[in-house]
């Protein structure tokens, strides 16, 4: 019986432990539902002054490609802007921008001063398309497979780690064509 | 050099918490009269230099030195003199003061107070009390200093986040912490109870009035948040079930079970090792109240501004703090042994229900507080424990606990007769018919909830008047007894009978105005008329208006009552410049009856305006039935035992078969 | 991460300067209803923890435009939520979903409320069986001291 008296102790315990584990997450880091599926059904006419819509068929052509949902109204894009046009330099896959509830004015003039990283842009003036993403914070980046697969998703500016850690390796295995092992 | 006053104010303090935690605790064991001694003047002592640091802190937000980081990062000079002082406990390092100033202030009280107590057990609760000190003023010492300065000083502050900017949560922080810390007292009784190996009715005597005390402060904390988030948040609700509201209200639950379970210590001598183990959850709950707050591990509206280092800080004091009182337990409860005898049916009986339904509801708020952080740490899964779920949870718990509230005082301890207590309760049971009915042809049956949310309300607040009208004899005998009765009745049975009132009105007006709240969401433009519930309102426009440290669009509605125009309504948007922000000012005609409630929204001339206008009937009832409650708790507070003070455990033991 | 959240709360931010779309009621009042009654279940993904129902944001706003729009579609409660849950996981969910991984949620309160009873009853019973061997014993002086007081106090009541 008188174990009964260290019930609580073990109970506060356990609980305890879960508290520290707790410390270690990331209550506000959603995950997406979407990783493993495959990219929404949508068109999208170009941004003002670009020649190239986005559309499901563009992301489904072979090649693994990197979909950016951007905004000129977003300043953390401006950050992570030139981590993009690096990317693009490097030409290791297509990156797509999805122009999130911008201004057409606005857009053009930012991808005009900033240099436009995008082979295709989609100009999703009300938002629609960003929620068939499952989009809830600008940026957001995905990396799709070949087979219009979303393999990963990024929320938040991109650093110079994301970058090397988790997009480029995951690109390169997707064109090599094998499994990755890039946790994302 | 005001700021570096308060911070050697603050190492001094941690010092003499250090010698107020150690010395009087082996004083105690070995038998060192002088060391016992040293407690109560280090517990007065560790109050002015606390107070003295607070007032410094004070003195630099009043005065706006922005040398200081922390005024720097939370005050303003455009800002209204009260929330210069509010501001102070608008942030994280100086609400953390401001909880160590009324630990302290706590720890002096009892010293003063507690003249009678014996000697060990007053040196080993003021000994506990310094040891919890000694975590806090390490905790702000060394993670979270306020005096921290900044070189060069900003020539302007950040400002304090408007919607702290609010008479309402002005006051209601102290009020939290009041109840939080006050609870840390019956823990210090407790843990030295523990030690001491003996709990007894003078125990729970002296235990009782800072448990009530702590209960009431916390009872009034609550209310006032909840009502601020009433008006301020500007979407009519008044609880979210949000994990920082559940924080506070867990240690809410487990006091008021401990007040109840208490109560049968001091009368029966038994229940004695639960009583114990409330005490240490109810302060244990307000810690890990402070844990979720501070550490970031939950999302919250109302969550301080967070940093890991604080978390681990204050996780590695709750294990010490809670662990360690709970292995004490562990080892010592046993010892207690339980002196009376009751029948499942009895006071005892019912007081046992309803500590068993508090606790299991206390549990279950826990449970939905950290389950989304179990799953994300067991199984990487994220999920959402929302408002649903604690309601579909908390009204079977709560349905019984109301149910037996009227029931239980009318029993006799020992051995009842539930039968008996029934017939005495006619006219409740008359009420609660009588509701029901009411109920049913209101809503035509729809609305199940409602239908017993009113029973309940009805049977409890007729039930408790049943039984203050047979303690008194009312129209049983001669006026003159009745009225002689009710001067003699003690002021803890008014304290009950009023505390258990308030609930019956909170219960009515939860009910009630969750029930036939009237909520019109539309679009309006100048000289449109909406109808809602049996008022109109009639909007007349917006216009800019100008705020000491705000510009706002301000909406006019006239509201109009039986043909008349009654009053003129003006909810606004503030838009804030320092921090940038905007926030929704909510216009409330309060009443007993209903209130009113105007919101304007976004818009312009051209599309119009997007409004929302509520009609609450009996919303009022909650926060009156929370006061009500308070006011409850206060008469018992005021009871001539606790006055007198509890007489020495001989003359208790003596004079038990004279007492009752 | 600290710095992450900041980021975070400044672009989501931002929307807000534009002009947003009035939200624009449904028609039928039933439909309407049960669209704020699914819109108070879907959780705001930027706003930490409200109700889109009660929410500013403007994704909020789109969502509940959603909502209406589906709602007035002809579509089941539960098919809403679904489109919703499919874009954005089971984290949006107010209302947590009965399924193996949260049996112990919606089961924990009544598990202990089964276990607070049966502790209870244990510790009423192991009394009664305590006051039943005391009583076969005969009363020390102490005791029939205390039996007194006892009896004086029920007579008291």
């Amino acid at each position: 019986m008188r174990l009964a008296y260290l019930v609580p102790l073990v109970l506060f315990v356990l609980i305890g432990i879960g508290l520290a584990v707790g410390l270690t997450l990331n209550p506000r880091e959603i995950p997406s539902a979407l990783i493993g599926k495959p990219v929404p059904e949508f068109s999208l006419p170009p941004v003002e002054g670009r020649k190239e819509g986005l559309s499901t068929a563009d992301l489904k052509a072979g090649t693994p490609s990197l979909v950016n949902v951007f905004a000129s109204w977003c300043v953390p894009c401006r950050i992570e802007h030139p981590l993009l046009m690096g990317l693009a330099r490097e030409q290791i896959a297509p990156i797509h921008g999805l122009n999130y509830k911008d201004n057409p004015a606005d857009v053009s003039k930012w991808l005009d001063q900033l240099g436009d990283p995008f082979q295709r842009t989609g100009a999703d003036r009300d938002g629609r398309v960003g929620i068939e993403w499952g989009v809830y914070g600008v940026p957001e980046t995905f990396v799709v497979d070949g087979q219009g697969q979303i393999r990963c998703k990024h929320v938040g500016p991109l650093t110079e780690w994301d970058v090397e850690n988790k997009i480029k390796p995951l690109l390169r295995d997707l064109t090599a064509g094998k499994e990755s092992a890039v946790k994302c | 050099m005001v700021a570096e006053f308060g911070h050697i104010a603050l190492i001094l303090a941690l010092a003499l918490a250090l010698v107020q935690g150690i010395l009087p605790l082996i004083g105690a064991a070995r038998g060192i009269p002088a060391w016992m001694a040293l407690a109560p003047t280090a517990a007065m002592g560790q109050a002015v230099l606390v107070a003295f640091a607070f007032g410094c802190l004070t003195y630099a937000y009043v005065t706006s030195d922005f040398s200081v980081l922390n005024v720097a990062e939370n005050s303003h000079t455009l800002k209204p003199m009260l929330y210069k002082v509010s501001g102070v406990w608008g942030n994280h390092e100086g609400s953390l003061l401001l909880w160590i100033l009324i630990l302290v202030i706590f720890g002096a009280a009892v010293a003063v107070f507690g003249r009678n107590l014996p000697a060990t057990l007053k040196a080993r609760v003021l000994s506990i009390q310094g040891l919890i000190g000694v975590g806090f003023l390490a905790f702000i010492l060394f993670t979270s200093n306020p005096f921290a300065r900044i070189l060069p000083p900003p020539l302007e502050g950040r400002g304090l986040n408007p919607l702290l900017q609010d008479p309402g949560l002005a006051f209601h922080p102290p009020f939290l912490y009041l109840g939080y810390v006050g609870f840390s007292v019956a823990f210090s009784f407790a843990v030295a109870a523990l030690i001491e190996g003996r709990v007894d009715p003078a125990w729970a005597r002296w235990v009782r009035p800072w448990t009530l005390a702590a209960w009431c402060f916390l009872t009034v904390g609550i209310a006032l948040g909840s009502w601020w988030a009433y008006y301020e948040l500007g979407w009519g609700g008044w609880w979210f079930w949000d994990p920082v509201e559940n924080a506070s209200f867990m240690p809410w639950l487990a006091g008021t079970a401990l007040l109840h379970s208490a109560v049968v210590v001091e009368k029966r001598e038994t229940l004695k090792s639960w009583t114990i183990l409330l005490a240490i959850l109810t302060f244990s709950l307000s810690l890990l109240g402070t844990f979720l707050v501070r550490s970031g591990v939950i999302n919250s509206v109302h969550a301080f501004a967070t940093d890991p280092t604080r978390g681990v800080f204050i996780l590695i004091f709750l294990g010490v703090v809670v662990g360690g009182s709970l292995t004490l337990y562990a080892l010592r409860a046993p010892v207690l042994q339980a002196v009376g005898v009751f029948a499942p049916v009895s006071r005892e009986g019912a007081l046992v229900l309803n500590n068993l339904l508090l606790a299991v509801a206390t549990a279950a708020v826990l449970l939905g507080t950290l389950y989304p952080m179990a799953v994300d740490a067991l199984l990487g899964a994220k999920v959402s424990v929302g408002p649903q779920y604690f309601n579909t949870v908390f009204i079977p718990l709560m349905t019984p606990l109301l149910a037996a509230m009227a029931i239980g005082p009318l029993l006799a301890w020992k051995r009842g007769d539930v039968g008996a207590a029934l017939r005495r309760l006619w006219p409740a049971a008359l009420a609660t018919v009588i509701a029901l009915a009411l109920g049913l042809w209101l809503l035509h049956g729809r609305d199940a909830l409602a239908l017993l949310g009113l029973a309940l309300g009805a049977w409890l607040g007729i039930g408790t008047l049943c039984e203050w009208a047979l303690r008194i004899k009312l129209f049983a005998a001669p006026l003159s007894e009745t009225l002689n009765r009710a001067r003699h009745l003690p002021r803890a049975a008014w304290g009950m009978t009023v505390a258990h009132l308030g609930m019956a009105l909170m219960v009515l007006g939860i009910t009630v105005s969750s029930v036939w709240q009237v909520e019109v969401q539309q679009v309006m433009k100048p000289g449109d008329i909406a109808r809602v519930g049996p008022v109109e309102y009639r909007f007349l426009g917006v216009q800019p208006v100008r705020g000491p440290n705000y510009t706002a669009q301000q909406g006019r509605f006239e509201v109009i009552e039986g043909g008349e125009v009654a009053r003129v309504m003006t909810p606004a948007q503030r838009r804030y410049q320092q921090p940038p922000m905007e926030t929704t000012e909510a216009a409330i005609r309060p009443s007993p009856v209903a209130d009113l409630y105007a919101v304007v929204g976004e818009g312009d001339a051209a599309r119009g305006w997007a409004v929302r206008l509520y009609w609450k009937p009996l919303v009022s009832w909650i926060w009156l039935g929370a006061l009500i409650m308070c006011f409850g708790g206060l008469l018992s507070l005021s009871d001539r035992r606790h006055r007198v003070g509890a007489p020495a455990r001989k003359r208790i033991a003596a004079s038990a078969a004279a007492a009752e | 991460m600290l710095k992450r959240f900041a980021f975070l709360i400044a672009l989501l931010a931002a929307p807000l300067a534009q002009a947003q779309p009035l939200d624009e009621h449904l028609s039928d009042p039933a439909q309407e209803a049960r669209a704020r009654e699914i819109s108070r279940e879907l959780r705001c993904l930027v706003c930490q923890n409200q109700s889109i129902e009660d929410s500013n944001a403007p994704l909020a706003r789109d969502l509940r435009r959603i909502v209406r729009e589906r709602v007035a579609a002809g579509e089941d409660d539960q098919a809403v939520l679904d489109y919703v849950v499919a874009r954005y996981g089971e984290w949006v969910l107010l209302k947590p979903r009965f399924n193996l991984q949260n049996l112990l949620l919606w089961l924990g309160p009544a598990l202990f409320l089964v276990i607070g009873g049966i502790v209870v009853y244990a510790v009423l019973r192991r009394q009664r069986a305590a006051q039943a061997a005391a009583a076969a014993a005969p009363l020390s002086a102490e005791e029939q001291r205390r039996l007194q007081a006892l009896l004086n106090e029920t007579e008291g009541q």
